[in-house]
């Protein structure tokens, strides 16, 4: 270790990066791999949004008995690229009396923070950019960052709506972001490790199987932590702002926030920054409690289908909740909204992280989690787990 | 070895350049901005040295967190920061002389550790091997039972926080109506409601 | 050491892939979309009318104090997550000195709800 820190701090000056015969193969050869997963999964990642975007508003529509988009393409399948490229050639506006280097950066800023959370996010065993140690912190630090894009823009129009809204929205975010911390670690007592996919293999074993059942549902940490998985949820829809908590852009009060003044694709930024962070939070729910890319039952027919089949239909279906959480509850006032964070849901997961550990002391689960690194199924467990 | 000398000259040199930029850019806004860029480079160096956990606690503590306090302060405060500036002048010596006392301590320290080396081998817990333990790992197993009492002192400290952040800035309005929930949901039909058979032409 | 340095490199490099993608986005209507701002387009937007003062305003003390609470419970989060990794090896020891770590947060906690800081106006 000191050793090798001391080598960190004072790498010399010598040009072993040329002279080694292996130039291409140790360095430029992983670089454009890890250069290409990452614009394949970004690829991916916009497309999902622009159909995220569509089933949002054909759910929306579905219950208020209207068509929703239908006229681009077949059913209006193609109505996220339309927008995409109208909103490319709308003309840009930058207000005089903003402050125009934080008013562009703003947009930027969100939208590239909640890219890029996604680099850790496991979709299947073993599929992912990165999965360091500490993935979920990771994920944590850049959720408590997304405020900022709201914060900038909001300052940096320079008027009252969004500076307002930004004010409402940052205070938001931060008191639902406690609860959030407090969720987490409730889940990291019981699995004892801050990497991802260990928090999904950690899922293979749980109520069900103590009970003598196939790895199933039932050990899939929403059945042991139910309180925290409803916290979660609600407190993922606050944290994106999406309604019935989206005051910060509350249309009949100010109109769209923060985003009052902005046109073009820097609206658009700000729009693919809050949908990105609303995949993101459908993913860690998943990853959370509901098993990751871990099928329902492990038994025949289900575990057949790859891994990512199971990630993402689950992703959709926490994302179909929060489609019909928006269209069915009304906005709450912004005490009430302050209320159930601080004083119901903070309370709430304090007492669950005493309530978890407690438990898991007493029972001696505690000292008895699987390390880690063994979580990984070998052989004896079915063979489509680990395929990848 | 030589890609992370490459990393840490760019981190180091970035944060450095924008640590200046901190004290030298004229909107108090940029100068947060600078700030939390400037944290950011710091957690690219913790992460350098192998010390991923503080690399990310530093950016959810610090720019998470208190830096959003920062840029709400010098945002949305009216404080006239033109004026403020034209007293840094007068506070030049008394700063001169902190920054000095700090590098001399610095000089002190890392001199100290270049002059006799075995000094590091004294520190009373071995930093156990990066490659079984990570580093959160080691933190935790040392600091809730060795190090309990400045645990506990952390817990007490962040206590005063919360109690004086309170006592300075809460001032309470008695001119509004709130929302009691709990006398909103007792309510029942029988306390709410009452019924009255209404005679044609009478009135209640 | 290199081990861990390797795993966050992907990181860097996918965030240095979206924000090429953000800025294409960012710069693509400056070139190619059709621009033509007057007074009217450029002045702040308030339902229609001139604006009255500047939108730089003072605000509710409230906004700070969530501020700073806010800080004082996501340090409380930070001190947990260690914990929570080493939680197996730690014994009752550990939990009790976590539990009173917790136990005197949540006597702030009690206090601020007392004293009202929690209310909105």
């Amino acid at each position: 270790m000191a050793v090798e820190t001391t080598a960190a701090v004072q790498p010399g000056l010598s040009i072993g990066f040329f002279d080694t015969g292996g130039f291409f193969e140790t360095y430029l050869l992983p670089f454009v791999i890890m250069l290409g997963q990452s614009v394949l999964l970004l690829t991916i990642l916009l497309i999902v949004v622009a159909y995220i975007l569509y089933a949002d508003r054909k759910i929306f529509a579905a219950v208020q008995m209207r068509r929703g988009p239908n006229v681009v393409g077949p059913w209006g399948l193609l109505q996220s690229f339309a927008d995409l490229i109208k909103f490319v050639l709308k003309e840009p506006i930058i207000p005089a009396s903003a402050n125009k280097g934080v008013f562009l950066l703003a947009p930027l800023v969100a939208g590239v923070l909640a890219l890029s959370a996604w680099a850790v996010v496991p979709v299947g065993p073993g599929l992912a950019v990165a999965d360091p140690n500490l993935g979920i912190l990771f994920i944590f630090a850049i959720t408590s960052l997304e405020v900022y894009g709201i914060i900038m823009g909001g300052w940096a129009s320079n008027s009252k709506y969004p500076f307002l809204a930004s004010l409402r929205s940052a205070a938001q975010m931060v008191s639902y972001e406690v609860s959030i911390g407090f969720v987490i670690i409730t889940v990291l007592l019981c699995v004892g490790s801050l990497n991802l996919s260990h928090i999904v293999w950690s899922q293979l074993d749980g109520a069900g199987t103590m009970l003598g059942l196939p790895s199933s549902f039932l050990d899939w940490h929403w059945l042991g932590l139910f309180p925290m998985f409803i916290i979660f949820f609600i407190s993922a829809i606050a944290e994106t702002n999406r309604p019935p908590f989206d005051l910060p852009e509350a249309e009949s009060e100010l109109v769209a926030g923060h985003m009052v003044e902005y046109s073009s694709t820097p609206f658009l930024l700000f729009f693919l920054g809050e949908f990105v962070a609303i995949t993101l939070m459908c993913a860690l729910t998943t990853i959370l409690f509901l098993g990751g890319w871990l099928p329902p039952i492990d038994v025949a027919p289900f575990n057949w289908v790859p891994g990512v089949v199971w990630f993402v239909l689950k992703g959709m279906a926490v994302f179909f909740c929060m489609a019909m959480v928006r269209s069915l509850v009304p906005r709450y006032r912004y005490d009430q909204l302050m209320r159930l964070g601080w004083k119901v849901f903070l309370p709430i997961s304090l007492a669950m992280v005493f309530l978890t550990a407690l438990v898991l002391q007493i029972t001696g689960w505690a000292e008895n989690r699987p390390d880690p690194a063994s979580l990984a199924p070998t052989a004896s467990v079915s063979s489509t787990l680990h395929s990848t | 070895m030589n890609v992370v000398g490459l990393f840490f000259y760019l981190f180091s040199a970035i944060c450095v350049a924008s640590a200046f930029m901190v004290i030298a850019s004229r909107n108090p806004v940029h100068s947060v901005l600078f700030l939390i860029l400037a944290f950011f480079n710091a957690a690219g160096l913790f992460m350098l040295m192998g010390a991923e956990f503080l690399a990310l606690i530093l950016i959810v503590v610090y720019v998470g967190a208190v830096a959003v306090l920062f840029l709400f302060v010098v945002m949305m405060l009216d404080v006239d920061f033109a004026e403020l500036r034209q007293g840094v002048l007068q506070y030049l010596p008394i700063g001169g002389v902190i920054g000095i006392v700090l590098l001399v301590e610095l000089v002190l320290v890392l001199g100290g550790l270049s002059i006799t080396p075995e000094g590091a081998d004294l520190v009373v817990q071995p930093i156990p091997d990066m490659a079984e333990t990570s580093n959160i790992q080691a933190i935790g197993d040392l600091l809730y039972t060795k190090y309990v009492f400045f645990f506990q002192m952390a817990g007490l400290i962040l206590l005063v926080a919360m109690i004086g952040a309170i006592v300075l800035t809460l001032s309470h309005r008695s001119d509004v109506k709130r929302q009691n929930t709990a006398t909103q949901i007792g309510r029942d039909p029988a306390t709410a409601v009452t019924l009255h058979d209404v005679k044609p032409g009478e009135g209640i | 050491m290199e081990e861990l340095l390797l795993s966050y490199l992907p990181v860097l490099i996918f965030m240095g892939v979206a924000l090429g993608i953000g800025i294409a986005l960012l710069v693509a209507p400056f070139i190619i979309a059709y621009r033509a701002p007057d007074d009217e387009k450029l002045s702040a937007y308030e339902c229609g009318f001139n604006a009255f003062d500047d939108a730089r305003m003072k605000f509710d003390v409230r906004f700070y104090l969530v501020a700073i609470l806010f800080i004082i419970f996501d340090l409380e989060v930070a001190f947990l997550f260690p914990w929570a990794v080493s939680f197996g090896s730690l014994g009752w020891f550990g939990f009790w000195s976590m539990m009173i770590f917790l136990g005197v947060l949540t006597v702030g906690f009690i206090y601020e709800w007392k004293k009202g800081a929690l209310e909105w106006d």
